[in-house]
């Protein structure tokens, strides 16, 4: 096990990551930032934290959760469902950006696009991850990338959160 | 789990994992995704030998908004009215490829062996079985009792629960007996002797033949409905006289303590077990009953059906 972004790294990277979105859609007013549970839903609060306190007003910001979205549902177990909160101001015409803690797959990513699409038809779809691990099984890339990970798909990559884990860091298993 | 015959093969953490599940499906179908590609390319059977109106559209429009395809099979206008056998009727189901079968039937068990004798190899799930049991109905009945009385908790424990009226034909009543007191609720009976089956000692229950002696102290009255259609003896010298002894009225609705909820399976006979003004008050939650129905049906099917053929894993 070893620890590859520790807790002032990722606070670091939220912020970069933060800015860069202000900067690619020219401010905050057409922003919607919507969070993958569980993890990814803790990293757009902050991220909307971050945005509000450099913007000065508050970022629409909600969860969206793809449990029954997924394409690999029949392979295991049923999951539980994660809550889902649109933003007052819903997704139509918005620039919005998914928020998720590792991209690895791809696939998460494939069921929020379909899960937007049932929500309605946004102008963009921009996506920010906290650690890009590679090994893509689809066409899918990320906007904001909070550090580049280079695996092997026999490793584990988990992030964990003061939210959650009671602390801050992103850790390989091999 | 693979099928849904009776409450006994739930546990109280599956109970609930049911129930929280349907809850945020619920949220799921408020908000703006009405229709989830969870369970497409997925059959199900409603196979109905007996009339229903509720249960089956219910079930009919949980696996519509989870994209399954849904094939209707009623004993009416069917082969079943020629003869066939309830074996042969599976096999063709299963031939055709059907991965769930909603079953109503008017034998009690019919659920049961579907299940056990293997004509076919998908999950069964029972919608009602003669006089033995209707879980989907349980469940529908505790989501909707948890949301208005619960306070937030998982269960329904220190809850108190009337079941009124024919105990023994009904299978609602059996199915609730076993959900709310695993749940943590308790439970009271409140029939005239001839309506409470053999054996009813032996329940988890307390029997009461004086409905106004419970009034002031229940928080939820759940009605039975008087099944006519049942009704080959006399169980009672007639109507009136058990709409005034066992009927909730409107004198009755007011005895009930603030908070008090009333509850119906339906479909009612007003003016018998219930009156109107009981039926249409502010206290009763009928109408939503069946409107949770939706959910906690997409979650039975969401939960059997969506993964692989696993347990529920929450």
């Amino acid at each position: 096990m070893s620890v590859a972004l520790p807790a002032a790294d990722i606070a670091r990277a939220l912020t970069r990551i933060s800015h860069e979105i202000l900067e690619r859609n020219s401010g905050s007013d057409s922003l919607t930032l919507l969070g993958i549970p569980t993890r990814g839903a803790h990293l757009a609060k902050r991220i909307s934290a971050i945005i509000e306190s450099i913007e000065g007003k508050p970022v629409q910001t909600g969860t969206l959760d793809i449990t029954l979205h997924r394409d690999d549902l029949r392979l295991r177990p049923p999951r539980a469902i994660m809550p889902t909160s649109i933003p007052a101001l819903g997704i139509e015409g918005r620039n919005v950006v998914l928020i998720d803690d590792v991209l690895y797959s791809g696939r998460t990513i494939r069921a929020a696009l379909d899960a937007l699409g049932e929500v309605g038809r946004p102008k963009t779809v921009q996506l920010a991850v906290l650690v890009d691990r590679g090994h893509r099984e689809l066409p899918i890339r990320a906007d904001f990338v909070g550090k580049n990970l280079p695996t092997s798909s026999n490793q584990s990559v988990s992030v964990k959160l003061t939210e959650l884990d009671g602390s801050d860091e992103v850790v390989i298993d091999s | 789990m693979k099928h849904l015959l009776s409450i006994n093969d739930l546990s109280k953490v599956d109970a609930i994992s049911i129930l929280d599940t349907a809850e945020k499906l619920a949220r799921v179908s408020d908000g703006p995704m009405k229709k989830l590609p969870t369970l497409r390319g997925r059959t199900i059977v409603n196979l109905f030998a007996e009339d229903s109106t509720r249960t089956r559209i219910s079930f009919e429009a949980a696996a519509k908004r989870l994209s399954a395809d849904v094939i209707n099979f009623s004993a009416k206008g069917s082969s079943v009215s020629k003869g066939e056998s309830l074996k042969d009727t599976a096999q063709t189901l299963q031939a055709m490829g059907a991965d769930a079968v909603i079953v109503r039937h008017s034998a009690s068990g019919a659920a049961q062996r579907l299940a056990d004798l293997e004509w076919m190899s998908g999950s069964v799930i029972n919608a009602g079985d003669g006089t033995h049991e209707h879980p989907s109905q349980a469940l529908l009945d505790a989501f909707t009792i948890r949301k208005h009385l619960a306070k937030g908790a998982d269960d329904l424990t220190g809850l108190r629960v009337a079941i009124v009226g024919d105990v023994l034909h009904s299978r609602v009543a059996r199915s609730n007996v076993l959900l709310l007191t695993k749940l943590g609720a308790h439970v009271t009976l409140v029939s005239p002797p001839t309506l409470l089956p053999v054996g009813v000692s032996s329940w988890p229950v307390d029997i009461a033949y004086d409905f106004d002696s419970l009034l002031e102290s229940v928080d939820v009255v759940m009605m039975l409905r008087i099944q006519l259609e049942r009704m080959s003896d006399l169980f009672f010298p007639n109507a009136r006289e058990y709409s005034r002894y066992f009927g909730l009225t409107k004198d009755r609705l007011q005895k009930l303590k603030p908070g008090a909820i009333v509850m119906h399976p339906g479909p009612m006979n007003r003016g018998l077990e219930i009156t109107a003004d009981a039926a249409d008050s502010a206290r009763s939650v009928i109408v939503e009953q069946v409107t949770n129905g939706v959910s906690v049906r997409m979650a039975i099917l969401y939960l059997l059906l969506a993964g692989s053929a696993g347990e529920i894993a929450l």
